[in-house]
């Protein structure tokens, strides 16, 4: 299901025509990167990502009409290796070299969490944006148990978790980099050695916090000397504390409550955990229209308090054509915890409409939050072609704040489901009533009585007298 | 009888009258399958059809091309008609009109010119001619138009020049040229054997005939650069630029047939699947014609051609082979390298292998940057494209000389044979279709037609008649529309989903649904007429016995 959505103006005004870069880049380049971040838990967050760009004389007209934007979700969506393969086929070095030779489907998928993308969108080539090229980024992030896929050990390599180790740079890629995430590890190397030690640091501002990356560069012969490839270790020296990552500024939960099959009510708990910054957030919410809201009792509650929206957009929806939209922007105060909440009421399907298993329930797609949360550290403006990937997704030209988008967890609803067997009770019943009085009807028509001498002797005549003798009554 | 049994019986007689007169028609009424009414008389009608393509012919007298009685007879028409003896259900006659008439002075001029080109220049009409028809001009005998010993020459459009005669039968014999000349730039036999190639039976020279593309209303070009090495080779070709220059030229040339649309990509590491042997006495590597059909499929999934567009595909690859395997030639079936390194499959496209200078790889290190040279890859292409699209060699009569094409590749008349036999090819498939149609509603009972399944077979109908109809009165652009027209609305009705709803409609649910209310309705019924049968040819007996 579809539904046109007007785009939210701050929003556009933050990705803006996408940036803007100070040189001029080369035409059709290929950069790749992947990013491995060890978690306090044990676990291995890895993300890769692939941009190639592009010039073309396909021009933006104008600025984007909101009558053709479209969004569109399908909230229970198994990701597998049919979704790899052709997202695979888009690499111009297609697992053959580089980056990509990592990318085996059976190790990808045995993890606790796998996220797929492709962003395409126009880019400015220099500041007055008077041309543009497009830009087509691929994004794949896993999460290694530390249990699962890890057999409980702690030591960990790129060997372990893919099956494969580097070996060759894409000979199309203009860079080609392996950073992994010291920041905590840093200055001694007491917790955590990093195994070949990295020649490069990176230092930047990421997401609010000062973190430190170490380089592998694939395209620096250095790197693949002497052993022909390249084996990132981690070895935990000692085991880490129970330090727990630092609670995010921003953070969501959804739920569903009320009981039976008619109504209830769908909430929404937006945390805002900075001390003393409060910031606005973009919520966008797409409900299904077999759960009819009711918008009227749409409450924004803060610390006790009715928080009113400074911008709301409702489409209603329209039975089996498009679902409902709620886009609200609402102010989160500082420290405190959001509840936006409203009620709806289960519809009934037409019975063509359930889905083989319709006690299983029905999905609905999860909210989006988008923000311009306040970091802690300032952060420099991004120079497009001179930082990492991951820094220049969702660049901010002013360094106070940086964006985040969230996706809150899809829910499950039960709706009101018929008794699937009805038709054949209806037969049954039907045709019984119909046989039972056309029967009778019919045998009173056409029987006709006469009467007739008993007989006598016969097996039946025996076995009434034997009866009759038990209960003492004459004979026949 | 008593009065009781009687009225039982007439009960149970007026039951069954009741079921059977008034239940049974309307129980079969209610639930039968729709179905609109089609044309079928029309339909089978169409399997007979008599196709007869004309070809209006013009043909031109100057002064001295003829003895001077016969001009005076000038202007008159002769038709030439003669039927195309083809194994088909459908009978193709090929008609060729021919309105002869004198030349005027402007005409007279150009011919008197130097060569055939200029004289083709100074008769350049302002107004086209119309697709699908000829213009001939007869010169004299002795004209120095031609060389001494050419008898006739076939130009880029659609005109011809042929020597006359001075002889009695002066017009039987410039008849019979006109006809050959005329012939070869329109119609023969083979094309349309090649046209209806999917329709006939199994021959020996199907294999040929099955080359080109089925009638389309569209196609897709797709022109691909395969680099399975990218660290040797860096490779850089400037598609748009040809493709400019070369193929869309020829392109807007055959936009009578159908739409066009052309992309290029390139992919690395693209292998063929195939390795190929190394030749020690040329030093080279060699792919064998057996080993061919093996290196599509690999490559196929990686072109993402289905996913391109709804129109059937066309791909054009350009290999550059890997610095381990080159230089690649390929050798035919004697073992002799072709000229132009490329093979074509017949309804997919085309392969062209590009070596890389080997003096390229002295100079500096790797990965070597190659420019490909477009205008030797684009005539390799342009060449498979043109077979590809069925435009064969004409059949020139003995004697004549035939003009290069224009700078697009196509002369006008390949073109109009090209629509001559799409024609034809549309018509029997839309022919096929529509009678595959009725035959399966014969068949099947389930197949449920809608008023626009219904409204489409009309239309298909209908276009299939009118295209018949202009190609009998020569108008070949309407001719091939119409045709276009009746492929599209019979597909659309044969493939409608439509016609689906109901056809695996299991027979036990049927009688799941039925017995339980039938069962005890009709059972007492039986058993009455049973017994009152009975009972009657008892009674019928028993007179017998007493008297």
């Amino acid at each position: 299901m579809a539904a046109a959505m007007p785009l939210a103006l701050f929003v556009l005004q933050l990705l803006g025509p996408g940036g803007w870069c100070l040189a001029e880049p080369q035409r059709d380049s290929l950069r790749e990167e992947l990013v491995i971040t060890p978690l306090p838990s044990g676990d291995v967050a890895a993300t890769f990502q692939f941009r190639t760009r592009w010039d073309s004389e396909l021009q933006r007209e104008g600025d984007t009409d909101h009558y053709f934007l479209r969004y569109a979700v399908l909230p229970r969506e198994v990701v597998c290796t049919e979704n790899l393969t052709p997202w695979k086929k888009l690499l111009p070095c297609s697992s053959k070299a580089g980056l990509s030779v990592l990318l085996k489907a059976d190790r990808l998928f045995h993890t606790s969490y796998h996220s797929q993308a492709v962003h395409i969108r126009p880019v400015c080539r220099n500041a007055r944006c008077t041309s543009i090229s497009w830009e087509l980024r691929q994004t794949l992030s896993v999460v290694f148990d530390a249990f699962i896929t890890g057999q409980g050990k702690k030591d960990w390599s790129l060997f372990r978790m893919f099956s494969r180790t580097l070996t060759e740079p894409c000979p199309l890629a203009s860079e080609s980099r392996v950073y992994v995430d010291i920041t905590n590890y840093n200055q001694d190397n007491e917790t955590l050695e990093v195994n070949p030690p990295p020649t490069t640091t990176y230092q930047d501002v990421i997401l609010g916090t000062r973190k430190t990356y170490a380089i592998y560069d694939l395209l620096d012969t250095a790197t693949i000397n002497n052993s022909r490839n390249l084996n990132i270790q981690l070895k935990w020296k000692r085991p880490a504390e129970n330090e727990f990552p630092p609670v995010p500024f921003l953070h969501a939960q959804r739920y569903v409550s009320g009981y039976g099959l008619q109504k209830g009510e769908l909430s929404t708990l937006l945390y805002n955990t900075h001390p003393y910054r409060a910031f606005p957030v973009l919520l966008l919410d797409t409900v299904p229209w077999y759960l009819r809201l009711y918008v009227h009792t749409l409450t924004i509650t803060s610390k006790g308090k009715d928080n009113k929206p400074s911008y709301i957009h409702y489409q209603p929806a329209q039975d089996r054509l498009q679902p409902h939209l709620l886009e609200m922007l609402i102010q989160l105060p500082a420290n405190s915890v959001t509840k936006v909440s409203i009620q709806f009421e289960r519809a009934l399907l037409k019975w063509t409409e359930y889905t083989p298993d319709p006690n299983h329930g029905f999905y609905v797609s999860p909210s989006v939050l988008s923000a311009l949360v306040p970091s802690m550290v300032a952060a420099k403006p991004v120079d497009w072609e001179e930082s990492p990937l991951f820094n220049s997704l969702f660049p901010v030209s002013d360094g106070s704040n940086y964006f985040v988008r969230l996706y809150t967890e899809p829910l499950l609803v039960n709706l009101p489901t018929p008794d699937f067997s009805m038709p054949y009770n209806v037969i049954c019943l039907t045709c019984t009533v119909v046989a039972v009085c056309y029967g009778s009807f019919y045998n009173l028509l056409t029987r006709t009585f006469h009467i007739e001498e008993p007989r006598t002797g016969g097996l039946a005549k025996r076995l009434a007298n034997l009866i009759r003798r038990i209960r003492g009554v004459p004979l026949l | 009888m008593p009065s009781e049994v009687v009225r039982g019986k007439r009960a149970a007689l007026f039951f069954a009258a009741v079921a059977i007169v008034l239940g049974l028609p309307l129980w079969w009424k209610t639930t039968e399958t729709y179905r609109a009414s089609l044309p079928y008389s029309q339909i089978s009608g169409l399997n007979a059809l008599q196709l007869r393509l004309m070809v209006p012919v013009t043909v031109v007298f100057t002064r001295e091309s003829v003895p001077l009685d016969d001009q005076e007879k000038l202007p008159f028409t002769v038709v030439h008609e003669r039927e195309i003896p083809l194994k088909y259900k459908m009978k193709i006659k090929c008609r060729f009109q021919k309105a002869y008439r004198r030349a005027l002075d402007y005409e007279e001029e150009a011919l008197s010119s130097g060569s055939a080109q200029e004289a083709e220049a100074m008769l350049d009409e302002p107004q086209e001619q119309a697709e699908g028809s000829l213009t001939v001009y007869v010169i004299s005998e002795h004209s120095s138009l031609l060389p001494q010993d050419m008898m006739s020459y076939i130009g880029p459009k659609r005109t011809a020049v042929v020597r006359g005669i001075m002889h009695r039968e002066a017009f039987n014999i410039i008849g019979r040229r006109i006809i050959q000349v005329a012939q070869a730039m329109s119609l023969t036999e083979d094309v349309l054997a090649a046209a209806l190639a999917d329709h006939l039976p199994e021959d020996k020279w199907s294999a040929e005939k099955r080359r080109p593309l089925k009638s389309s209303l569209g196609y897709e070009i797709t022109f691909s650069l395969l680099n399975p090495d990218p660290k040797s080779h860096d490779v850089h070709w400037d598609i748009e630029g040809a493709v400019r220059r070369y193929v869309q030229p020829f392109l807007n040339a055959l936009s009578a047939a159908g739409n066009f649309s052309v992309d290029s990509q390139i992919l690395y590491y693209a292998m063929l699947g195939v390795n190929p042997r190394f030749d020690s006495a040329s030093s080279s590597y060699y792919l064998d014609m057996h080993n061919l059909p093996h290196v599509i499929n690999p490559v196929e999934s990686r072109l993402g051609s289905s996913a391109a567009s709804l129109y059937p595909v066309l791909n054009f690859l350009l290999y550059v082979p890997e610095l381990a395997h080159s230089p690649l030639y390929i050798q035919d079936k004697d073992g002799a390298p072709v000229a132009t390194n490329a093979f074509h499959s017949p309804r997919w496209g085309g392969i062209m292998v590009y070596n890389v200078d080997s003096k390229a790889y002295n100079a500096s290190a790797l990965p070597v940057r190659v420019e490909v040279d477009m205008v030797r890859v684009m005539e390799v292409f342009l060449a498979q494209l043109r077979l590809l699209f069925g435009i064969a060699q004409p059949q020139v009569p003995p004697k004549c000389l035939l003009s290069g094409p224009k700078s697009e590749g196509l002369t006008t008349w390949e073109l109009d044979r090209l629509l001559w036999a799409r024609s034809v090819e549309n018509l029997a498939t839309a022919t096929t279709t529509l009678t595959s149609l009725a035959q399966l509603l014969g068949k099947i009972s389930n197949i449920v037609i809608k008023d626009n399944v219904a409204s489409e077979v009309y239309r298909a109908v209908a276009a299939i008649q009118k295209s018949a109809e202009e190609l009998a009165s020569g108008h070949l652009a309407s001719a091939f529309v119409a045709s276009q027209e009746a492929v599209t609305s019979s597909e659309c009705a044969f493939f409608d989903p439509s016609l689906l709803h109901l056809l695996y409609f299991p027979d036990d649910q049927k009688f799941a649904i039925y017995i339980p209310l039938f069962l005890p309705m009709a059972v007492p019924i039986l058993l009455s007429l049973v017994k009152i049968f009975l009972e009657t040819r008892k009674s019928w007996k028993k007179p017998e016995k007493t008297d």
